[in-house]
Parts: structure tokens; sequence; C-alpha cells
């Protein structure tokens, strides 16, 4: 008994893991490899061309989405990280203020604020409509529909995702680290470069882990800021499933753009030294 | 270091772990069955006869429906509650055919109830899914007098449902092109303002695949209701010139009509209740039906498998054609009434009214797309009846141009 303990203990995890995580994989993996219809049911055909097909079609959507969520990732490393370390070293007693204050749009549901830019970004709206009359853009000009409203939609929605796990990193920086560094003649670019920098990695890694996988699945900013070439994967995703009631080609996709953004993952985790960031992440 | 966490960090008994494994491979196993498929052989006339025989007035009914499509006041489903004693539970929950369906197709399979006692679907795929799978009650037309007397014969025994054997219609409504007059100079007459250059990157196209190809095929004089595949593939081609040149600047859902309005598309496909609302806000837009044709499409009204209050639902359906109750619906929603009845009834009401409402109300009586007459009829088109292995086909052509 006192060996079964621990499992014991474990086992309202494990029920979870089981329920919520191992058996909609396996049905979905299932549902993967069948064939048939909606109206006539499917049947396990282990048809591995379910896959073939999705990915021959869907390939400009499924490498625009990696395209689109790795762009986004880097701009919002670009706007965070600075962001995040005035916060951490320049916030003085009002840090936690100014966190709440770049989470509090984020109260608002995620679409809600996806359609506000829609409004906000319109051609002859409060915003370009004005800089139109003025005379200071063409006539033509406009931001919606574009490759550039997608990834912005999805920089500004993601942001704060990126933001916080840098600073959490940041903020445990001992100042005196710093200090020490720039006694040793280090200017405070290098002491940035070799001091700061490293020690912040751990939440770069999270912030890059916890941005480009849902920016890169993400349908909602295609959809509602795109135009007639920004379809992302997350779209095709839900068209084949609720409009069309494909679901082995939807459990394809899923599954195909799950394993990409893995391996990515180990990849990417490899680069920077997995144990490094493991050991700094459990500090 | 101690047992328990020695239990915790180095699993001394593989055999748990095992039998962990042999559980989630047997849930592997489970999910391995495939999808069951209903598709269901229609009802002897016997079963549901005898369906309804069994079935009793519960004196409560909840009917679910598209946004805007009941008086504020309820005003319709107030005065049935009022002569029947039938109470009601109004829900707006139907957006979008797919949607709805995606998200109901699960529950229905699985034989549970929806909780809706009537729903309001579109005659496109999706309630050729709900018919096909029989997830729609069989109606008794004995309880239907209303029904019988008031529908207009252009309601009755539709090519997707004949005999009206599942569905009664709940209004209809056409799609046409929608201008905004602060951009758009010329009267737009026909469809081919949509593939006009002129109008590069401010063309709004729907994403629907119904609706996209219908309009393909209307501007190469094809009727959608009588087109195959050959057909859907020129169509394809027309539309994914039109996308390649750079004229549509984007494939709209319901979100059309707030981007014609705001002039980020001066034209677009659209449907005309919405551009009725919006004119009356005082929105500089109008509607119009191309020469070369439009579409009609129809809502209808059906009780899902598995409601609770079938006979209550039959009997609101009924009521709504009465004639009285059909034009304070229409005088309402604005959109094509199954009851041709209710012109009259307008005229009259229009007759005795004064002013600003006497204006508003003869508008409505003489508006084609509120009251289609003979000729335009004769210029609208239906959907195309698609079976299962032909829909294989038709999705992919249409929506790889709206979704590339």
């Amino acid at each position: 008994m006192r060996r079964l303990t621990p499992y014991l203990l474990a086992l309202p995890g494990w029920m979870w893991l089981a329920i919520f995580l191992v058996v909609p994989m396996a049905a979905m993996a299932s549902v993967s490899l069948q064939t048939g219809n909606a109206i006539d049911g499917f049947a396990m055909t282990f048809s591995f061309s379910n896959y073939g097909d999705a990915l021959s079609t869907y390939s400009t959507q499924l490498l625009r989405s990696l395209l689109y969520g790795g762009l986004a990732t880097v701009a919002m490393l670009l706007i965070g990280y600075p962001v995040a370390y005035w916060i951490a070293f320049r916030g003085g007693r009002r840090k936690s203020m100014y966190l709440f204050l770049l989470l509090l749009p984020f109260f608002v549901s995620f679409v809600l604020r996806t359609i506000s830019w829609n409004f906000l970004l319109a051609d002859n709206g409060i915003l370009f409509g004005t800089l139109k009359d003025w005379g200071l853009l063409p006539e033509g000009f406009h931001v919606l529909a574009t490759t550039f409203a997608v990834v912005g939609g999805l920089t500004y929605n993601f942001l704060p995702f990126m933001i916080l796990p840098i600073y959490v990193a940041l903020e445990r920086v001992d100042p005196r680290v710093v200090e020490a560094a720039q006694d040793l003649y280090a200017t405070r670019a290098a002491a940035f470069r070799r001091v700061v920098l490293p020690l912040s990695l751990p939440g770069v890694f999270a912030g890059v882990l916890m941005t480009f996988v849902p920016a890169t699945a993400d349908p909602v900013n295609a959809q509602i800021l795109g135009g007639t070439s920004n379809t992302m994967i997350g779209n095709i995703i839900q068209t084949e499933y609720l409009t069309n009631l494909d679901y082995p080609t939807a459990s394809a996709l899923s599954f195909t753009l799950m394993a990409i953004l893995l391996v990515g993952i180990f990849v990417y985790a490899k680069a920077l030294g997995t144990e490094n960031v493991l050991e700094a992440a459990a500090r | 270091m101690n047992p328990f966490m020695r239990g915790m960090t180095q699993p001394r008994t593989r055999r748990d772990v095992f039998r962990l494994a042999g559980a989630s491979a047997a849930g592997l196993a489970l999910a391995a069955c495939g999808v069951q498929g209903q598709k269901a052989a229609p009802p002897k006339a016997d079963a549901v006869a005898d369906f309804w025989a069994r079935q009793k007035k519960n004196g409560k009914v909840v009917f679910a429906n598209w946004p805007e499509y009941m008086p504020e006041d309820k005003g319709p489903l107030e005065k049935f509650k009022a002569d029947t004693g039938i109470a009601y539970e109004y829900k707006e929950v139907i957006q979008e055919n797919a949607e709805f369906f995606g998200k109901a197709d699960p529950v229905l399979r699985a034989g549970q109830p929806l909780g809706y006692d009537i729903v309001v679907m579109t005659n496109g795929i999706q309630l050729q899914h709900m018919i096909a799978l029989g997830y729609a009650v069989a109606l008794d037309h004995s309880k239907l007098p209303n029904f019988q007397a008031n529908a207009g014969e252009k309601y009755k025994n539709r090519a997707y449902d004949p005999g009206n054997k599942y569905t009664v219609p709940y209004t209809s409504g056409v799609t046409g092109i929608a201008y905004n007059t602060d951009y758009v100079k010329d009267d737009i007459t026909s469809i081919e303002a949509l593939f006009d250059p002129k109008y590069k990157g401010r063309v709004g196209m729907m994403a629907d695949a119904q609706e996209i190809a219908n309009f393909g095929m209307i501007a190469l004089g094809i009727d959608p209701e009588k087109s195959g595949e050959a057909d859907w593939q020129k169509a394809g081609e027309k539309l994914k010139a039109q996308r390649d040149a750079g004229i549509v600047r984007k494939y709209y859902d319901q979100s059309y009509i707030d981007a014609v309005s705001k002039g980020d598309i001066w034209l677009s496909m659209a449907w005309s209740g919405d551009v009725f609302q919006r004119q009356l806000a005082g929105e500089p837009v109008k509607f119009v039906v191309p020469a070369e044709g439009g579409t009609i499409w129809t809502d209808n009204m059906l009780i899902p498998k598995g409601a609770a209050n079938p006979l209550d639902a039959l009997m609101l359906m009924d009521y709504l054609y009465q004639p009285a109750i059909a034009a304070e619906l229409d005088e309402f929603i604005q959109y094509v009434t199954p009851v041709p009845t209710v012109q009259d009834l307008l005229r009259e009401k229009a007759a005795k009214a004064q002013g600003e409402e006497k204006q508003t109300l003869e508008d409505m009586v003489n508006s084609p797309l509120m009251f289609p007459s003979e000729a335009d009829y004769a210029k609208l088109r239906s959907y195309t009846p698609l079976t299962t292995q032909q829909e294989q086909v038709f999705n992919p052509i249409f929506q790889s141009i709206t979704q590339a």
C-alpha cells in the first residue's frame, strides 16, 4: 500500500491528463486516418494519404501561418523586451501599476478587441480618414485587408504573453551583478550583452513559446483583418470542421500543425541550450 | 530520502505505469471506432402519424432564431401566448448556418435534445444535412391549416423539401448588390460591376461557397439551380480571375455591411434586409438586384429531433401563418413574407396611417424586395441543390478562391 500511495496521490493529475489530453488526442488521431463523409459516417481505413492530401492542398496556408507567427513573434520580441526591461529596471515603486496598465486592455474579449482595430483602421475612419483629409496620405491608402494588418493584429493580441515572462526573468536579475560587470570595466552595452541578456533568456524562451504557438494557429486575426490572400491554417481547419464537416482533414491538419510546432520548439530549445533554460527557470 | 519522495521520483513498480499505459491504449482503441453515420431513411407515414398522435400540448415552446428577426416587443409571440396559453422562450442564437450546424451536429448525433423546439435554417447545404441525417421531425400537415390556407404557392413544395415534409418557410430574402452612394456615382444595374476593374480593391464578395458560386454562375448566364460540375468550374475560373486581378478586397461574412457603409468597400454582394435596415438608419447605401439576376433564399422553421415540445412548436409555426401575425412580423423584419396577403393588409394599414408612417408603409408595399412581382421572381434564382458527393466537388472549387 505504501508503495502505491504516491501513485494514488498523483491519480487526479493522471486522470486529468488521460481524460482531457490523451483521450481527445487519441480520438483525433483516429479520426485523422478515417475516410467517409458526415452523412454516411466515417470508417477507419488507416488512410495515411489524408495527411498527404491535406498538406498538398493547404501547404501555402500552412507556410503562411508559420511565417506570420514568426514575424509577429519577432515583432513582439522587439517591442516587448524594451518594455519589460524598462518596467523591471526603471519602474520603481509603480512597477505593478505599469503591469496592470499593460494588461488592462486584455480584460476585453479577444474577438472584440480585434474588431475594434477594424473600426480604428477603417479606410476613411477616425485615423486614416483624418490623415487623408489633411492630404498626408494618398486616397487609396489602406491597412486593413493586408498582410501588415494581420501580423500587426497578432502582435498586438499576444504581446502581454511576451512581456510578462521576460519581465519576470529581468525582475530577478540582481542589479549588483550589473554593477559588478561595470566595475570590471564592461561598457553598458557589454554588461547588457554578457550579463543581463543571458540571465533573461529563460524569459525570452518562455515568451516566444507562449506567443509563437497561439499566433501561428490563430484564425481570428486573419478573418477579421485579412484580405483575399491572408488565410491562415486556423481558418482552414475551422472551415473543414464546421462548414465541410470533413473531420479527417481537419484532424490531419491539426496534427500536422502540432507536429511542426513541437519539432520547432525542440530545435529552438536545443539551440538555446535547454538545460541552461530549464535550470534557470527552476531557480 | 524518505519512501514517499522515492516513490515520486523513482518509480519502483513499473506495473502501475504499464497499467496506465494500458488504459490509454484502451482509450485509443475506443476512439478508433469510426464516427457513426446517421443517414436516415424517410420515416413511414404511419410512424409519423403515431408520433404526432402521442404528442400533447405542454404549454411551453423554445424558439431559436437569427438576430433581428422578431419585433423588439415580441408582438407575434405575445399574441400567441395570449391566444393559446403557451409560454415561449425566444433565443437569438443562430448567426450562421455552418456554425450552428457544426455545433448542433454532435449533440443530435449523440441522440441528445438540442434544447430548442423550433430552429430556423436557410435552404442551403446545412439544411440538406439536417434532413438527410434525420435531424428534422416530419411535420403533421393536418395541424398546419393556416399554412395550407395562407402560404403562397411559391413557398409550398420547394425543391429542397418537397411537400414541406420537414420545414415551413419563415421568411425569404434576396442576395443582390449593395453600394455606397458616396463613392459610387453611377447607378449600378449589372452584376458586371462586381467584376469591373474600375472598382479595383473596392469590391466585397461573400465567403460562403454557395453565395459566391451563385454570383459567379449568374454572371456567366448559368442558372445555379440547374448547374453541374462543368458550370462550377467555369464560375470558379471567373471568380479566380476577379480575385487575381485585385478587384476583390476581401471575402466577407456578415461584416460586409459595415464595410460598405463605412466606405472600406464601395460595392458588395449583399442581403436585402440588411441594406434596408441601414437605409432606415440614414446610411448612404443602396440595394439592387442585378439585371442578370440575383438569388432568393428562404429561412425555414423546423422541429429538431428530440425536441421537448413538438406539438406546441407546430402550433406556433402555424400561428405565424395567420395573415395579421405575418403582417406584424414582416413590417419589422422587411424581408419577403411567405404569406402574400400581407401586402393587402399593409396597404390597408397605409391607407389609414398618417404622415411619415404612411410613407414608410407605402414604400414597403411597393418594394419589389418585400413583395416581388412575377417579373422580379423571374430574375431570382435558387441555390444549387447538392448531394453529399457533389458537395465534395463543389466546396473545394469555391473555397480555394475564398480561402487562398
